[in-house]
């Protein structure tokens, strides 16, 4: 595995692989998580990148213009997993035959509806024969690109298109998929579950591990999208931090089954502070739901316990 | 000197393959089908062909792991039947749109409701609206020969589609015939070596594959998957001209058997023409009554002109369908020939039967009252209905 000392303005400096003029919205963590992503890829080595229908596939490949520096493939929603596999097995035939001299590495991003819900067996099926391949969930907590609808990784309580909050409501009644631990239960190589770091080193360096390790890799990136969680594009960084420091959105990694924790913050911060920002949370702070936000923090601080002992 | 041989439908496709040796087949077992990816992961674990096979979780993931594996630049391919060719669905949509030149070998199976697992049309009959080319065989000489030709239409630099080659389940691929297979070298120059000009891991170009494309494009792939499909045509039948100068084996878009001088035709599709052609034979040599067969082999493109022109002479017609659509008026192949005959001004009587449904048996004694009502059509002119049911068990199967 390659590993050099982190430098910012270096890795910053990496010549861009999503080129600049795609759709996306502004503020959308999903661009931010598929360019720093590629940043990871060693500058001669060439790649296959994959993508579940989603925001970023009708974004970022919008016939005749494509955003993507190197080779590129959307088939559906639910099959990134099992239409990247293909695409490795090809390589390594053509590799085999003399046909292909190049290395080529196979990232694929899918947001959590094309992972964690439609494309859950694809992806598991392409983690379990161990491709060389990393799947990248940009996990943003909805189906975005239909207008916010739950999903299996939408929190607890959240307020969506399909969980509305309402006057019998309080919005989505359960409690997310731990994705990144179900992968790791398939005994891969590598997995990371990370977001946006003031530096961007925790998303770079698992990228980085994720690519450069061979076999199946999964990194789960906690992808904030203003429109569905409703808070201002400016206030994207301070959202990831808030996520990292109450420990909704912990930082990890599975190295050869493995669990190491990446971040413990100096003082945890309660859960309210993550939520009070967005929009998606309001109804929590009505007077008649203060409860909820306790049951939040216990599901919060439940999975904190988990995860640290796992990590022990 | 070809080789004689005695092998299932099964094992003459997965013995094409062997000859072919393709780069990647992912595939999902299904009955009937299974056999094919079990003799190829054989072949693989005795070295004796270089593909890879990817073992997928299901038949969605067959087809795109097929998609993602011939996009990259690889002749890839896969098998399946029935209910598994329905989770593909989608997927056969986008290899047809992504121009993926993929071969699938179909067992034909019923689709389940209820679940049933042998021979009937239902399934290939309701994918023949996603843009692949459809070849059906009556034998397992003909699915054997029809393999060996699929990749060199597929492939052909103005097809670039998808093609399913489609065997009867069980009936042709289980049953053991005596079979003539051509030798390996032979079959792997007329295959030849897969070049394609744009693929993902082209070291000389980027590519992207399968684009977000709004309302002022869409239109036009679909046009450009119907000109792909009419010069398939051609294509079909140069390869089809190739294969028979080096087997001596005649291949178009149908079989026209004793329609020389036919007055009653049938038209219809796979191994029940095996029961049909009996079924001439004695009819004219008991009665002298000039009976006549049409077995369609291609049926996507379909061939209108060419079969108006086939049963031009004809008194009548009845159109044997493997599949229900629940129409009112047929089924596919009914209303693809009923069209072909509207178009091309003809006024043969026709009648739309259905037959064989679920791996229903039809026989010798079936078709020889099929040419008796045609013959009673034609004299009487009375509209029989637009469609029957053959060997029903219930009462309105008498019928017919």
């Amino acid at each position: 595995m390659v590993q050099t000392a982190y430098n910012f303005k270096e890795v910053m400096s990496k010549p861009e692989r999503l080129a600049p003029g795609h759709r996306m919205c502004a503020g959308c963590g999903g661009t931010i998580t598929v360019r720093n992503v590629l940043r990871a890829l060693k500058e001669g080595d060439k790649a296959v990148i994959g993508n579940a229908t989603g925001c970023l596939e009708v974004s970022s490949y919008m016939y005749p213009y494509t955003a993507y520096e190197d080779s590129y493939i959307h088939n559906a929603f639910e099959n990134a997993g099992a239409t990247l596999s293909g695409v490795e097995t090809a390589y390594n035939v053509l590799k085999k035959k003399g046909k292909i001299k190049d290395t080529y590495k196979f990232i694929t991003f899918g947001g959590d509806g094309g992972t964690y819900d439609i494309g859950f067996q694809s992806l598991s099926g392409a983690m379990e024969r161990g491709h060389d391949m990393v799947y990248v969930c940009y996990d943003n907590g909805a189906y975005m690109n239909t207008g916010t609808q739950r999903s299996s990784a939408t929190p607890q309580f959240a307020d969506t298109t399909t969980t509305p909050a309402g006057s019998v409501s309080a919005g989505k009644v359960q409690i997310r998929k731990d994705l990144a631990a179900i992968i790791a239960e398939h005994h891969v190589p590598y997995v990371g579950q990370t977001t946006f770091t003031s530096n961007f080193k925790d998303l770079y360096t698992k990228a980085q591990k994720a690519i450069y390790t061979p076999g199946a890799a999964f990194l789960n990136v906690m992808s904030p999208c203003p429109r569905g969680w409703g808070y201002e594009t400016s206030e994207l960084m301070n959202i990831c931090k808030l996520a990292i420091d109450t420990c909704y959105w912990p930082l990890f990694e599975v190295i050869d089954g493995q669990w190491i924790l990446s971040y413990e913050p100096k003082k945890k911060l309660p859960i309210e502070e993550f939520l009070k920002p967005q929009r998606r949370f309001r109804h929590l702070f009505k007077k008649e739901n203060e409860e909820l936000i306790g049951l939040f923090q216990e599901e919060v601080d439940r999975r904190w316990e988990e995860l640290k002992n796992r990590c022990n | 000197m070809a080789i004689r041989e005695r092998l299932s439908g099964n094992e003459a496709v997965a013995y094409a393959i062997k000859q072919i040796n393709p780069d990647v087949m992912p595939a999902f077992p299904i009955t009937p089908s299974t056999e094919i990816p079990q003799y190829v992961a054989t072949y693989i674990a005795n070295g004796e062909i270089d593909t890879e096979f990817i073992h997928v979780e299901s038949e969605h993931s067959a087809m795109s792991a097929t998609i993602g594996a011939s996009a990259a630049g690889a002749r890839a391919l896969t098998a399946t039947s029935s209910c598994g060719m329905a989770l593909m669905w989608e997927e056969l949509y986008v290899a047809a749109s992504d121009r993926l030149p993929i071969v699938l070998a179909l067992v034909n199976r019923a689709l389940t409701g209820p679940i049933n697992i042998n021979a009937d049309h239902s399934d290939s009959m309701g994918a023949r609206d996603s843009g692949w080319i459809q070849i059906y065989a009556e034998s397992n000489q003909e699915v054997y020969d029809n393999f060996i030709q699929a990749f060199p239409i597929a492939e052909h630099e103005k097809v670039h589609l998808p093609v399913m080659i489609c065997q009867d389940g069980f009936i042709t691929s289980h049953g053991v015939e005596n079979i003539l297979l051509v030798e390996d070298d032979k079959v792997k120059a007329f295959v030849g070596e897969y070049e394609p000009e744009h693929y993902l891991l082209n070291p000389n170009e980027k590519m992207a594959v399968g684009p977000y494309a709004v309302s002022n494009y869409y239109m036009e792939t679909k046009r450009a998957q119907r000109q792909a499909m009419l010069e398939a045509r051609q294509v079909i039948l140069d390869v089809a001209k190739k294969f028979e100068e080096m087997t001596g084996r005649h291949y178009a878009f149908f079989e026209e058997y004793r329609m020389e001088d036919a007055e009653y035709a049938v038209v219809i599709i796979g191994s029940a023409a095996g029961t049909c052609k009996a079924a001439i034979e004695h009819i004219r040599s008991t009665t002298g009554k000039k009976v006549g067969l049409v077995k369609i082999r291609v049926f996507r493109p379909f061939p209108e002109e060419e079969l108006a022109k086939a049963l031009a002479h004809v008194k009548a017609v009845a159109i044997m369908d493997r599949s229900e659509m629940f129409s009112a008026t047929s089924g596919p192949l009914g209303a693809e020939v009923r069209a072909a005959l509207y178009q091309a001004k003809s006024s043969v009587d026709t009648v739309n039967y259905f037959y064989g449904l679920g791996g229903r048996d039809i026989t010798v004694a079936d078709f020889e009252q099929v040419y008796e009502n045609l013959e009673k059509m034609a004299r009487t002119h009375e509209p029989v209905g637009m469609y029957g049911y053959i060997g029903l068990r219930s009462e309105q199967g008498k019928e017919v």
